[in-house]
This record gives C-alpha cells, structure tokens and sequence, in this order.
C-alpha cells in the first residue's frame, strides 16, 4: 500500500521540477487557462439567450406578453423595463444580435487560448528539446559508448511529444471540464432541481465507462503496438537480406513468414476495432438516452407548468454539451500515466552528470614533450586494460605503437584525449599533468581519428570544414590532396558537394577515414602552425598500427602487449634485441624471402 | 537518387490515382459500400431527433395533449436504438475494412517486393520500403475507410437535413442554407492552410529526429573534435524553426473553429429572428417545436461542411502515401521469367519441380556486356568457359566490378548483351527460382535472421535432419564456438544476428549455403572476418566443400585465391588479368603487386597475433 503513495509523491516532485521548464511562459500560460474560463461562461449563455427568446414568444403567443423575460438578471432588467416578454417578443433581433456577439466574444477568447497555449508549450517543448541535446553532447565519451541510441531518440522525441500535448491541451481539458459540470450544476440547479438530477443520472456511469474501458483498452493497444513492431522488424530483416533470400529461392517461405506478422496486424488492430465498436455504440447510446431522459422529463415538468420550454431547451443543450469533454476525460486521465512515466524517461537523462572537468583545469601550452607515467587503466578494477605504462616522447617526435587487437593501443589515446581518465599513474605534458588542462581545450589541440569514424550527414565538403567552418576551397583541396581523399571525392558526380550518409553515398569504410583524418587534419594543421610561431615547436604524433614497414622511421617504438609494454626503442634499437618486436621483424623477413622464391 | 526523396506533397488532386489505388482494394468493395449504406441511415437517425424534439414541444407543451406518449417515447427508443445500431454496424465495418485493406496491400506490395530486381533495391534504401510498407499502407486505409464514413455521413446528413428543414419551412430553410457556401468557403480555406501547416511542422519534426540521431550517434566524434556548442547552435536554429512552425499551424487551427462557429451562430440568429417573428406573425406558419429544431439544424449544419473540407484535405495530405504505395505496386522487376518458362517450370511462389531439369554446372559468358541502369559500364564483351567443378577466383580492389560477375552468375542481374549459359542452355530459358535452389551464396556481410543458429542454418535447406545440420557446422569449423553458447544450436542469434561477431556469422552462412548443396557455389569475401585460426581451419574445409561443385570466389585471403583454376584480375570493371596464380606471378603485373602487398599484410597480422600468444602462454 505504500506504492501509490511514493508514486504520488514523486509525480509530485516531478511536476514541481518541471516548473524549470515553465519559466517564461507562466503567463501565457495562465492566459490560456483564463481564457477558457470566459469561452466556457460564453458557450453557456447561448442556450439562455434562445430559451429566453423562445420564452418570450411563447408568452406573447399565449397572451401572457407582459411577464418579466426569462434572460439571466443582467440582460433580464433591460427588457423587463421596456415591457417584458412581449417587447423582447418584437424585437426578437436585439437577442439574434446579442447571439452573434456572444458567439463572437466566446470566438475571440478561444482564439486566444488556442495561441497562448500554443506559444507556451512550443517553447517549453523547444527548451527541453534544447536542454536534451545539450546535456546529451555534454555526457562523458563512456556514457556514449554505451548509450543505446533507439531508446535515447525516442526519449528525445516522443517522450517530449507527450509532455507537450500534457501542457498543451491536456491539463487545459481537464480544466475545462471540471468548470463546465461545475457551472451547468449550479444553472441547472437553480432552475430545475429535481430534472438536473435526472440530467445527470447517466453521467456517472458515462464517465466511469469511459475511464474503464481505455485503461482495459490500452493492454490490447500494446499488443497491437507488439505485432507492428514485429512486422517491422520482420520486414527490415527480410529486406535487408534480399539477397540471401533469393540466392536460397525462399521467396515463397519468405511471402508466408510476412502474412503470418501481417495476419497478427491485422487481427489484433480489428480485435480492437471490434471493443471500440462496442464501447463507441455503447456510450453513444448512454449519451443519446440521457439527452432523450432529459428532453421527456423535461417535457414532463413543463406541461406541468414548473418550467419553461425555454428551460427544456437549455437543459438539452447543456446536456449535450457536457457529455462529450466528460467521456474524453476518461481517457485524458488514463493518459495521465504517460505523460509522467515520459517525465521520469526525461529527467532520467538530464540527471545523468555531465562530463565534468578539474576545477581549475584550463589552458596549457601543448607543443612539449609527453610523459606517460606508470599508467593504468580498466573500465572496471578487475579487468585492467593498461598497467604501469611509461614512456617520454619529446616534442616533434613520431611515436609509433604497435600491439595486436585487443593489446590496448587505442585506449591509450583516449587517455590522451581525456576520453577517460587514468586510474592510477599520470600523463604529462610539458611537466604539467593533463589532468589540470581543460579538456575541450586538449582535445581540440589533440587531433584524434576514431577508428571508427562518424560522418555527419551532410556534403563532404561540410565534413571537411567541420573543424574550421572558415576554411577556404583552396585550403580543403589542399588537406583532401594531403590525406589522399580528393581522387574519390572528384569521381562523385556532385564532387565536394556529394552528401554523404543515408540520403547521399555510402561511402568504404577506408574512404570514411580518409575523410576523418582530412578534417582532423585541419585541426593539427592549425595546431602546427601556432605551434611554430610560438617558438617553432611541434608536438609528437602518435601512429597506431601492426604493421612493421610504415613505422621503422619512427623515433620511438612502442610494442605493446596485453596492456603493458612489453619493448620500446626505435627500429634499430628493438631488431638486436631478443623480444617480440624482433620475432615478428625475422618473420617478416622471412615472408619476404618466401614471397621472392614464390615468384621465382 | 531522385527515387529516394520522399516527394512533396501533389498540389491538385489527382481522382485517377485514388480510383487505381481503390481498384487495389477490390475484396474490400462490398464493405465500403455496406459502410456508405450505415452513414445515410445513421445521418437520418440524426435529422430526425430535431424532428422528435419539435413534436414533444408542439404535441405536449403547446397543445398539452395527454395521450401518445408512450407511442412517442417507442418512437424516440427506436430511433435511438437504430442510431446505436448504425454506430456499432459502422465501427465493424470501418474496422474491419480499414485493417483488411492494410493487409490486402501489404500483402500485394510483399509479393511485388519478393519479384522485383536488386537493381530496385540498390536505389531504394529499405527504410524506405518499410515506411511504404508500413505508415503509408496503414495511413492509406485509415484514409478510405474513415474518410468514407465521414464524407457519406456528411453529405447525407446534410442532404436529409436540408429536405427536412424544406418540409418544415421553405423560408427558414433558405436562411440557414444560405450561410453553408460561406462556411464551406472558410472551411476550405482553414482546413488547406492548418494541413499544410502541419506538413511543414511533420517535417520539421523528422529533421529533429534526424538531429537526435546524428548527435547521439556521432556524439563520440563531436568529443573528439570539440564540435559540442556548435552542434548546440545548429540546433537550436532547428528547434526555434519547429517552435513557429508549430504555433503558427496551432494558431490557424485556433482561428478556424471560433470562425465557423460565428458564421453558425448568424445562421442561429438568423434563424432566431425569423421563426421567433413567424411564430407572432398572423398566419401563425412557424410554432415553437419548429422553431427549436431549427436552432438545432443551424447548429448542427457546421460540422458535416468543415469536416468534408478536412477530408479533402485528407485526402490532398494522403496523396504522397497513396502515390509512393501505387508507384511500389507498378514498378515492374527488371528480370522475370517469360511466360513459356513459367508454364513449365512454375514461378517463385509455386515452382513445379517435377518438370525441373538437373544440373551439372558448366558456365559460360558469352560476349557479355553489362551496364547498370544509371549508364555505368561495368562489363564489355566478357567470355569465359567455366567447367562443372571448376573454381573460379575474381580479385581486385573494392568497387572494381567482381560482385557483378557474380551476380550475373546467380542472375541477380543479367547480361545486358551476350548470353550466358548454364549447362549449355541460356539461362534465361529455366526459372529463376532454379537456378538460385541450386545455388550456394555466401556474402561478406552476411545476414542471418533473428531466431535460432538451427533455424538459421536451416535456411538452406528447409527439410535437413539436425544431424545434417550439425554436420554442415562441424563441416565449416563451427561446432566449436556453436556448443560453447549457453543453448548452443539453439542459441537465438539476435535481430540480424547481431549477438554474434562477425566471423561467428560468417561460419552460419557458410554452413547454411553448405547445406543446399548447391552445384554452384559463391563465396563473396566469406570469409573476411574470422580470425587467422580458424580461417585456417577453415580452409581445408572449403577445399572439401567446393570439390565437385562449380564455384566463384571473390576474396583478399590469399590461401584462398592461390589454388583456383582460373584467377580475374579486374580493375575499374575490366578485366586486366587472367590466368593461374603462378601464370599471373610470372607476369610480375597488377596481380603480383596486389598479391606482393597481401602478403606482406597477412604475414605481419598472424605473426603479431602467434607472436602474442606465444608469449602470453
């Protein structure tokens, strides 16, 4: 039983840390809520206005034109004082044109809650959209490696989706019909007693049915969702491997796999169809029976002379206006739930803590030598990645690590980049551990090509320039000459301007990483030549490979093994020394040979 | 390219569209005309409650009669009873018609989907299909059978109504009719204007999406290039964009109800003043009852015109999704069999077997050329003579044109000059279906379905033993890695078989195609992923499973390439080479540096990887 009660509670909380969201659109919204009050008040004065008029006619009609009208008491005064029913009777065009007027007045504040409530919850959506993003980019490399990008996007998106629609038209609903059964209750009542009671009789139950029926309904929507999302992903999996499929001719076990996930579609949405054709006759026929209950009763008290036709005629109108928000607000509530769970989805990104930086972290001077110094690393204790790695790289040298997959090579650039930070041991550069340098400032000085690269999905040239929006066409010609991409680029019929991505070429991973290591390239670039100025410095490069013959020239080797290493030295150095580096370098020498007797 | 912009939106209506995709619809006719037949007496049951409330008010209240009432309250429970009944009929129908019509065209866009050519497929990303196959498909029944209900009950509602209200008085009759063409007027003009808006708000809405997607994909990059607040600033442009957008669309939409409403309440007043004066009037035409139905008719008649004005506008809004789907449905496969061929040895959903011919594998290219569609040429005036049980090896780098040979082998795509034959015969003169039951394929990102590594394997062949298909597995090495999973051959491998790497699901496709027992085999980079290990392993085993079968390797791995009887060597879609390895060799050309740089590539890889296990141990 304590359940409900912390789940109250921590709506509650969610709803007051909302209000972060609200700020600057209070008014507006609150503008909004006020002026469906007066839409509310308006669309009730209409069926006064003509039971008055009908009233009126009646009673000159019946001779009786000298009765005071049947108008509420700010209208009835003004007619009373010319004559009553029967002026009113004759002049019948003041209530036609006070008719327009109210509809007008009504007209205008419903505008006006249509736009308010439009303009405060587009920019509470457009905030929290931005705050998502924002904290999103701003979450630590780790959280990303992990992330599962289908469940984010639809947090994003949908989830944001359903909050607006909460605030937009959902909470002013609510609202809405809470005044109307509020202001028909007490006009009814003061008119009619025992027929209001009657009026309402079925709405109860009106209510309740609808409030039942769409949280048993929503099981069966779930399904429905279930069997679609089969059929989906039976669709993106079968079309996916078109090619397996016809090269096995299983079109026919393919065609029948379908209409089984199309069968259950289909089955479950009609399965649907048929409760909610039970429900909308159901309630339909409630609705239609309390208006008829309404009108016989009302008919009944009238030839009795306790009320006016006028009288029956506002309580069929006002019926009828209320049974509609009243069966909509079964629903709205059971939606309730989903605005809060997509809430909690919300806050639980934006509670994630951002990658934070040291205090007092911030810029250092990056053209110096670098120190590994007993480094360690693991995403966990138990299972270490790097241990006790050590070594010095002076500025302007080519460092060259090798290792086989898995001996932890990339990872010790992530460490340079701050991607992650060391668990034991430090890394220095110029001395001054990185630890205290601003990360955004490192890693934009630290030029850094995943292995993995992702292309934004736009022109190539954009992808290029994406590191320095400035750059001229000469200049990013220069770095796609460098990088060896501008000879692919220019096959492209649209060159440069080629998009990439899903709506433009799909390009080889090799060519994805020529045109990443182009835009780091400009990055570097730049840092070269800041570099120079400031003394003609020029920081190490890293190279990362397995290969022997592209990295002999290096001025420092490392050989890394199962997270430590194993041998360092340059090329010369490591072949006389009995080691790993050694064996693979006589094999090598080895494949050459037999490479050569090979080909004879 | 241009196939895969979702189009924009057709401005005009287009009639012959909707009667081609309505044609589609065929099984379902006799449910929409039922639904057409429910609205007309549905909307009567509403015409005639006005018509209740005006006999109750002049028999009971002005006459104050005593007798009848339960005569009235039988009539009112039967109207009311009958409403309810249409209701109920209405909802069935609509139901029933609208899933049925999505899964009637689902059905006719997967059959058309299983026929058509790969060429469609290379210019159509699946994403694509599935959103026809799917939101368009869905969106298209929602479309004709609700837009149905609407349109019938409208039209006859406010036909029923009209006749009524002449019945009862000409003048007024004349008075509320008089403002239907300035509402529908307005309503035509809102409702364009609020689906438009909201076109551009859809929009809108999906690049946002498309920024989530890119920003949380490429948010690992975005950290390595400190790309983070200009990623912020580019989007929020996008958000500011979709925050108008949509307040301008909320606001036009706000602006069109009170509108309508007012013109009503004019037709109200109209009303109002006229029968409240013909009430008085001498000759006493127009009583109460009157009177109050007509306040109820000029209330009422708003709806039905805005909503015919909003499926109009539906149906302009739908249009794009009918157009995509009929556009899938029309488009025509590339390559068929021809109706000779189909009578004999039957199509691909119901082949006649019995009338197949074997086949032993001998394979020639005849003088053939082959361009795609977009005009590339890739093959010019090919020959090559392939024996039964010949192994064939096509190397060169990626893009070069060695899959297009092999398509065209498995007749994914055909010759566009020249001929290729199959045991002596074209082969366009046996089925499809075939040439591809006897063919082995296994791709370089290979595709596995979700469900179990047996099912998978199954696939092949869908009649094998477990025994068989154990030992197909064990055949390609695979046994070892399948018994260490917690199910083993019941493993579920995942959606595309994502919980197994790369190499894992190379081995299932390998053993799936070993199972078919295929007379033509083809292996495309089958065997790129699996480490060093085991792809030695493995290659004893292909040695074995290609002996006695015609066989098309494209691969990188040299052991592979090295024992072909007849090596490709292609470059930018010609083929430069061709000849044994040590013919090649000898040559010291293209093929020797291609191989010279593997080599040295392959050597180095399983060196450090022996090298670092030795050590480790």
């Amino acid at each position: 039983m304590k359940q409900p009660e912390k789940n109250t509670s921590e709506t509650l909380f969610l709803l007051r840390r909302f209000r972060e969201f609200m700020v600057g659109s209070g008014a507006r919204y609150l503008g909004s809520i006020l002026s469906v009050v007066v839409t509310v008040l308006t669309s009730f004065l209409t069926p006064l206005l003509i039971a008055g008029a009908v009233d009126a006619v009646t009673d000159t009609l019946n001779g009786a034109g000298g009765k005071p009208v049947n108008l509420p008491a700010f209208l009835a005064g003004w007619f009373d004082a010319r004559g009553g029913s029967e002026y009113l009777a004759r002049h019948i065009w003041i209530v036609a044109a006070l008719l327009i007027a109210v509809s007008l007045l009504g007209g205008l504040f419903q505008y006006l809650r249509g736009k308010w409530s439009a303009e405060a919850s587009e920019s509470i959506a457009e905030r929290m959209r931005q705050r998502l993003y924002s904290h999103l980019l701003d979450l630590n490399y780790d959280y990303h490696v992990k992330a599962e990008t289908g469940d984010l996007i639809q947090r994003c998106t949908t989830d944001v989706e359903t909050v607006r629609r909460f605030l937009a038209s959902q909470v002013i609903e609510i609202f809405r019909t809470v005044i109307m059964v509020v202001l028909a209750l007490s006009l009814m009542s003061s008119i009619h007693m025992p027929l209001t009671l009657i009026s309402l009789i079925l709405i109860p139950p009106l209510f309740g049915l609808a409030f039942w029926f769409f949280h048993w309904v929503q099981k069966l929507f779930l399904e429905a969702d279930e069997a679609d999302g089969k059929l989906s992903a039976m669709l993106q999996e079968s079309l996916t491997g078109v090619r397996v499929v016809r090269a096995f001719g299983r079109q026919r076990y393919e065609s029948d796999r379908f209409t089984v996930c199309a069968d259950a579609v289909h089955d479950k949405s009609v399965r649907i169809s048929r409760v909610m054709a039970v429900y909308w006759s159901g309630s339909d026929m409630l609705s239609m029976a309390q208006t008829g209950l309404t009108l016989l009763f009302g008919i009944y008290f009238a030839t009795r002379g306790e009320i006016t036709t006028g009288n029956v005629l506002t309580f069929v109108s006002y019926i009828s206006m209320l049974i509609w928000p009243i069966r909509q607000l079964g629903r709205i509530l059971q939606d309730l739930g989903k605005s809060i769970v997509a809430m909690r989805r919300i806050y639980e990104i934006l509670d994630t803590p951002a990658e934070a930086d040291t205090p007092g972290a911030g810029p250092a001077p990056l053209y110096a030598d670098i120190e590994f110094r007993n480094v360690g690393f693991g995403y966990d204790s138990r299972h270490l990645i790097l241990q006790d790695v050590s070594f010095t790289v002076k500025a302007g040298q080519t460092v060259a690590i090798l290792g086989a997959t898995g001996s932890g090579k990339s990872t010790m650039m992530n460490l340079l980049q701050r991607l992650y930070d060391v668990k034991s041991g430090e890394i220095l550069i110029g001395g001054r551990d990185i630890r205290t340098i601003e990360k955004k400032y490192l890693r934009s000085r630290v030029g850094y090509v995943l292995q993995e690269p992702f292309l934004y999905s736009r022109s190539i040239r954009d992808n290029l320039a994406i590191t320095r929006e400035d750059a001229t066409p000469e200049e990013l010609d220069h770095v796609a000459q460098v990088t060896h991409s501008d000879g692919f680029i220019r096959q492209f019929k649209e060159g440069y301007d080629t998009l990439v991505g899903e709506r433009g070429v799909t390009l080889s991973g090799g060519q994805k990483q020529r045109i990443a290591i182009a835009r780091t390239h400009r990055a570097i670039r730049e840092a070269l030549v800041e570099g120079r100025s400031k003394g003609g410095r020029v920081p190490p490069t890293f190279i990362i490979s397995h290969r022997l013959t592209t990295l002999a020239d290096a001025d420092l080797i490392l050989v890394l093994e199962d997270g430590r290493i194993a041998q360092q030295g340059t090329h010369e150095q490591l072949i006389r020394v009995d080691g790993l580096y050694q064996r693979v370098y006589r094999i090598q020498a080895a494949l050459e040979d037999e490479l050569n007797r090979e080909v004879g | 390219m241009q196939q895969q912009q979702e189009q924009d939106y057709t401005k005009r209506l287009d009639a012959g569209l909707w009667k081609r995709l309505i044609g589609y619809m065929k099984p379902y006719h006799k449910y929409l005309f039922a639904i057409m037949a429910t609205m007309a007496v549905s909307a009567l049951c509403d015409t005639l409650f006005p018509l209740l409330t005006r006999e109750a008010i002049d028999t009971f209240i002005t006459n104050g009669a005593a007798g009848g009432r339960a005569w009235f309250i039988a009539r009112y429970a039967g109207t009311l009873l009958l409403q309810t009944a249409c209701i109920f009929a209405f909802c069935r129908l609509c139901g029933k018609a609208e899933c049925g019509i999505n899964r009637h065209i689902r059905k006719l866009c997967f059959k058309r989907l299983e026929e058509l050519s790969f060429s469609y497929y290379d210019q159509t990303p699946v994403g694509f299909i599935i959103s026809r196959m799917t939101s368009d498909t869905a969106r298209l029944g929602e479309t004709v059978a609700w837009g149905l209900v609407d349109l019938f009950w409208s039209a006859a509602y406010i036909v029923i109504t009209a006749v009524a209200m002449f019945l009862l008085d000409v003048r007024m009759a004349l008075l509320v009719l008089s403002v239907v063409p300035i509402i529908a007027v307005a309503a035509v003009w809102f409702q364009k204007r609020i689906l438009a808006g909201y076109r551009v708000v859809r929009k809108t809405n999906s690049q946002i999406t498309g920024a989530f997607n890119e920003g949380i994909m490429g948010a690992k990059t975005s950290k390595t290039l400190v790309r983070e607040e200009a990623n912020c600033k580019e989007f929020s442009v996008l958000t500011g964009t979709m925050r108008s957008a949509s307040i301008r669309a909320a606001v036009l939409s706000a602006l069109f109800l009170p509108i309508v409403t007012s013109l009503g309440s004019i037709a109200t007043a109209l009303v109002l003043h006229r029968g409240g004066t013909g009430v008085l009037s001498a000759t006493g035409m127009v009583t109460i009852g009157t009177l109050a139905a007509f306040v109820q008719y000029a209330t009422g008649i708003f709806e039905p015109i805005s909503s015919i004005a909003r499926i109009f506008a539906d149906l302009q809004a739908s249009q794009a999704a009918a157009e995509r789907v009929v556009s899938m449905l029309e488009t025509e496969p590339e390559i068929f069999d021809s109706e000779e061929v189909i009578e004999k040895f039957g199509d691909s959903f119901n082949p006649k077997r019995e009338n197949w011919p074997g086949i032993k594998g001998d394979i020639e290219f005849d003088h053939v050329s082959f361009h795609y569609s977009t005009g590339e040429e890739v093959l010019d005036d090919f020959s090559l003579k392939v024996k039964a049980g010949q192994t064939v090896a096509l190397v060169g780098e990626t893009g070069s044109g060695k899959s297009t040979i092999v398509n065209l082998v498995c007749r994914f795509y055909e010759p566009t000059k020249g001929t290729i034959r199959i045991d002596g015969v074209d082969y366009r003169e046996r089925s499809i279906l075939w040439l591809q039951a006897h063919l082995g394929y296994v791709l370089q990102q290979p595709h596995l379905f979700s469900g179990t590594i047996r099912e998978n394997i199954r696939f092949g062949r869908l009649d094998a033993t477990d025994a068989q298909i154990e030992a197909a597995a064990r055949m390609v090495d695979a046994e070892g890695f399948i018994l260490n999973l917690e199910k083993g051959y019941d493993t579920q491998v995942g959606e595309g078989g994502n919980r197994l790497s790369t190499g894992q699901k190379q081995l299932i496709s390998f053993a799936r195609a070993l199972i078919a027992d295929p007379a033509i085999f083809v292996l495309d980079e089958a065997t790129s992923s699996v480490d060093t290990q085991t792809e030695q392993k493995l290659q004893s085993a292909i040695v074995t499973a290609l002996e006695g079968r015609t066989s098309f390797i494209i691969a990188h791995r040299l052991s592979t390439i090295r024992s072909a009887d007849m090596i490709l060597v292609i470059q930018n879609g010609r083929i430069v080479e061709r000849g044994t390895h040590s013919e090649l060799l000898a040559q010291r050309g293209y093929y020797y540096r291609l191989y010279a740089n593997q080599f040295r590539e392959e050597g180095e890889r399983a060196a450090w990887e022996a090298e670092a296990a030795g050590a480790a141990v």
